[in-house]
């Protein structure tokens, strides 16, 4: 994963997002966004940022260049980084970068040609890893994640998911750091859906401070009040994170501790399956891991 | 007739390109500004339980997630009929939680997304202090991305003030996180919190976290006050000429932020900032009825009917050009200060004059590239000093939160100002779900393309009659384009609005 000078050259793609996963990146406390771009993120290995539109200097066609050299001068030699969804519909017209011989290069075209020649691909955020919001029921723009879009264009190239919605930014880091250190994960380090167990291996359930209440029954049936969220909607029983353990922003807070439902960002078929957000499953919806037969993907289905 | 086209427009929130054809004297005589994504987030609402808004809006922007946030909170708790009912813990957390958001973000455009544009990060490898070692280290190496290639030939500011304003966007990286770590107290987390709901705020307050809160807030307003303000009257006065560079549409509009009364009506609520609009001379007009906001799609990928039709021809882009009054308008830091300045707002006539006292120019010289950075920076201060106030006003142990009946049919409108500008959700529910949402975003203002009369957007209008010194370094379009902070991810949207009918939306809750 990392070239003989140590250096673990990145490009970070962007297609159908909001940018809340690079700023939730921007968030990360040790190593700090500086030492990422400009320090060794372990010893003698260095992350080097080639492209990344809300942070590069550069503008217009000197940074679609750098995308067609990282291409071809770096084949096999880079970390595709990919944030957000590809969209399929519409020959891909949904989302465009750029533009060869006077037309609109779609981000269709650049995500395969990238992840084609890419060492690995880290699928940053629920869209990129699952589809996520843009790929939500009726799917305007045929959006899907990066290791769908792969299978489906037969780019065998390996990769990881980082889902959230955003991803936490230790994951992120995380999951850089392991690649840096140990190469990519093996199969025994991720789970059935490509996440590192090292975050997304424990059930929100399992680690929560208010199972205490869920235990015994006492359940809050208002915003503000002591109990379980349970009835308020709270999917945590259903999604697997450590947000709990870790908590956000500095370890300040995170969902469930500043009185709100978990809303299942991190899962596949988010947020179609854990729509109501607010309201509970019944028995009927509680959605399972199952296999899908038509994508041989696994996916939470419901009952 | 030379066409300079910038795609990708970087260091913006999101998808952007920008082309513009310049004469024989290098002026631009044309321009035009696409929006290039298209998520369909309006679509993906429908058939939803009305709450879920709250939190899949957010996913519309994940760098100005806590505006539409409010917005959609503001828009249901209209439709619930409980608008002037939020108690005041409510009210006063949601401000709480969106003032960290504008601290974070003013912070990141300035430093992050635009000082690139001013400060010569090249130079560093000569400045031996300590403070440059990790960047002095770094572009002595072979790969110099992401700070290069980048434009050439136009970086004026001395060694001193170029030192200053490297040494801030490394700190600002640290400054603009404790700026989101100061959100998550009351919103759980962020980017994209976890606190705002329609009928209040789901944390209740406690001590401990206002006094932590208060503090924070004052180390922000310390770092806006000593790097901030002073980094942009540095800037201000090396590239001075920038004072009479983008000068724009002239025209204003605002729908204010932060709530301070609890008027049921949007349009006629007391607010920190107050709603409304100005003219090219600066005068003052409360903000009308709804009804006078318009919006064309004859160069939008977009029928008629609202269906997205990415190959329409003579389209350019999937933002559509919203007008009020008929009118293209400005929306944004330095609207809203120009609105709040022409109608008198003592803190804002204060604090704006305060910094105009150590520049050679006069108000009218804030329709330009370097008048948006101030607003920005004035607004910053203020709302960092606002914060600290409101914090104490917290009572401990009072509810922050409103039950409601969820309604079979309802209408409702949210509006507020996002750091980009005005910010509109509407809804229109129908057997107990989501018949139709949309959503009017600031960019979709500023970044808009031509209307059915060939009137241009705001950022076009901005860019025609420009000179460009050097259109292989076309520094004058990007620092133009930056100056907006344009957010391409919120700009984009479809449902049309004579479906959601804001002329019977009643906005009365």
């Amino acid at each position: 994963m990392v070239r003989e000078d140590g250096e673990i050259s990145v490009v970070w793609l962007q297609g159908a997002t909001c940018t809340g996963c690079s700023i939730s990146v921007l968030n990360a406390i040790y190593p700090s966004i500086a030492n990422l771009l400009l320090e060794e993120l372990v010893p003698g290995k260095h992350i080097s940022l080639r492209f990344h539109m809300t942070l590069m200097a550069g503008s217009g066609e000197a940074v679609i260049e750098i995308l067609n050299e990282t291409k071809k001068e770096l084949q096999k030699g880079y970390v595709l980084v990919m944030e957000g969804a590809i969209p399929t519909a519409a020959d891909g017209l949904f989302c465009t970068i750029g533009e060869k011989d006077g037309k609109p290069i779609t981000l269709k075209e650049h995500a395969a040609e990238l992840a084609e020649n890419a060492m690995a691909v880290i699928a940053l955020g629920t869209c990129a890893s699952f589809g996520g919001i843009p790929s939500g029921r009726p799917n305007p723009t045929g959006a899907m994640g990066i290791v769908e879009f792969m299978r489906l264009n037969g780019i065998d190239t390996p990769s990881v998911c980082v889902p959230g919605c955003p991803a936490h930014p230790d994951w992120f880091v995380g999951a850089c750091a392991y690649i840096a250190l140990f190469g990519l994960p093996k199969e025994n380090q991720l789970d059935e859906l490509g996440r590192l167990k090292l975050f997304y291996g424990k059930l929100i359930h399992d680690n929560c401070p208010r199972r205490g209440y869920f235990d015994t029954g006492r359940m809050a049936k208002e915003f503000g009040k002591e109990g379980c969220l349970y009835e308020l909607g709270c999917k945590g029983y259903v999604t697997f994170s450590d947000c709990p353990l870790r908590k956000w922003n500095s370890g300040i807070n995170w969902c469930i501790d500043n009185g709100h439902p978990c809303i299942g960002c991190c899962e596949p078929g988010f947020p179609d399956i854990m729509s109501p957000i607010y309201e509970p499953f019944s028995e009927e919806r509680l959605p399972k891991l199952q296999i899908d037969e038509a994508t041989g993907k696994l996916c939470h289905k419901m009952g | 007739m030379q066409k300079i086209i910038i795609d990708p427009m970087t260091r913006i929130e999101g998808h952007l390109k920008i082309e513009v054809l310049l004469d024989d004297n290098n002026t631009i005589v044309d321009a035009r500004s696409s929006g290039v994504l298209y998520r369909g987030i309006e679509l993906i609402l429908r058939g939803r339980d009305p709450r879920d808004a709250v939190r899949i809006t957010q996913r519309v922007c994940g760098v100005c997630p806590v505006p539409h946030g409010t917005a959609s909170a503001l828009c249901l708790d209209s439709a619930f009929g409980i608008a002037d009912k939020i108690p005041d813990n409510g009210r006063i957390l949601r401000n709480l939680i969106l003032g960290s958001e504008y601290v974070h973000n003013h912070i990141l455009h300035f430093y992050h997304l635009c000082s690139l544009d001013y400060a010569d990060i090249k130079r560093a490898t000569n400045y031996t202090e300590n403070d440059f070692d990790n960047l002095r280290r770094f572009l002595s190496g072979n790969q110099l991305s992401p700070f290069l290639p980048r434009y050439e030939g136009d970086y004026r500011l001395n060694d001193e003030d170029n030192k200053a304003l490297l040494l801030h966007y490394l700190q600002a990286f640290q400054m603009r996180k404790k700026a989101h770590d100061m959100l998550s107290l009351f919103g759980g987390r962020t980017p994209i919190q976890a606190g705002i709901v329609a009928g209040g705020v789901t944390c209740t307050p406690t001590v401990d976290k206002i006094a932590s809160f208060a503090w924070r807030a004052k180390e922000l307003l310390q770092f806006i006050e000593n790097a901030y303000i002073p980094d942009v009257i540095k800037v201000a006065k090396s590239y001075s000429d920038y004072f009479t560079i983008g000068i724009g549409c002239k025209r204003m509009l605002t729908f204010g932020f932060f709530d301070i009364g609890s008027e049921a009506d949007y349009t006629k609520r007391e607010r920190l900032l107050r709603q409304g609009s100005t003219d090219e001379s600066l005068n003052y007009m409360p903000l009308d009825d709804l009804s006078n906001i318009s919006e064309s799609v004859r160069y939008s990928w977009y029928e008629e009917d609202g269906t997205a039709s990415p190959k329409k021809d003579g389209a350019y882009s999937f933002i559509k050009a919203p007008r009020y009054k008929g009118l293209a308008h400005e929306v944004g830091p330095l609207a809203r200060l120009l609105v709040n300045y022409a109608s008198g707002n003592k803190a804002v006539v204060e604090c704006l004059n305060a910094i105009l006292s150590e520049l050679p120019v006069g108000i009218d010289a804030m329709f330009s590239v370097m008048g948006r950075i101030i607003a920005r920076a004035v607004e910053a201060k203020l709302i960092a000093e606002a914060l600290v106030d409101w914090v104490y006003r917290l009572k401990p142990d009072e509810p922050a939160f409103i039950p409601y009946e969820l309604p079979e049919e309802a209408n409702g409108v949210g509006l507020v100002d996002a750091p980009r500008g005005c910010l509109a959700h509407f809804t229109k529910i129908e057997r107990g779900t989501i018949a139709n949402y949309s959503i009017i975003s600031p960019t979709t203002w500023n970044a808009s393309p031509m209307d059915d009369t060939n009137q241009h957007g705001a950022i076009e209008q901005a860019l025609v009659g420009t000179k460009v010194r050097d259109p292989e370094n076309p520094f004058e379009i990007v620092r133009i384009v930056r100056s907006f902070d344009p957010c391409l991810a919120c700009a984009v949207h479809l449902v049309n609005l004579s479906d959601s009918k804001i002329e019977e939306v009643n906005l009365i809750g």
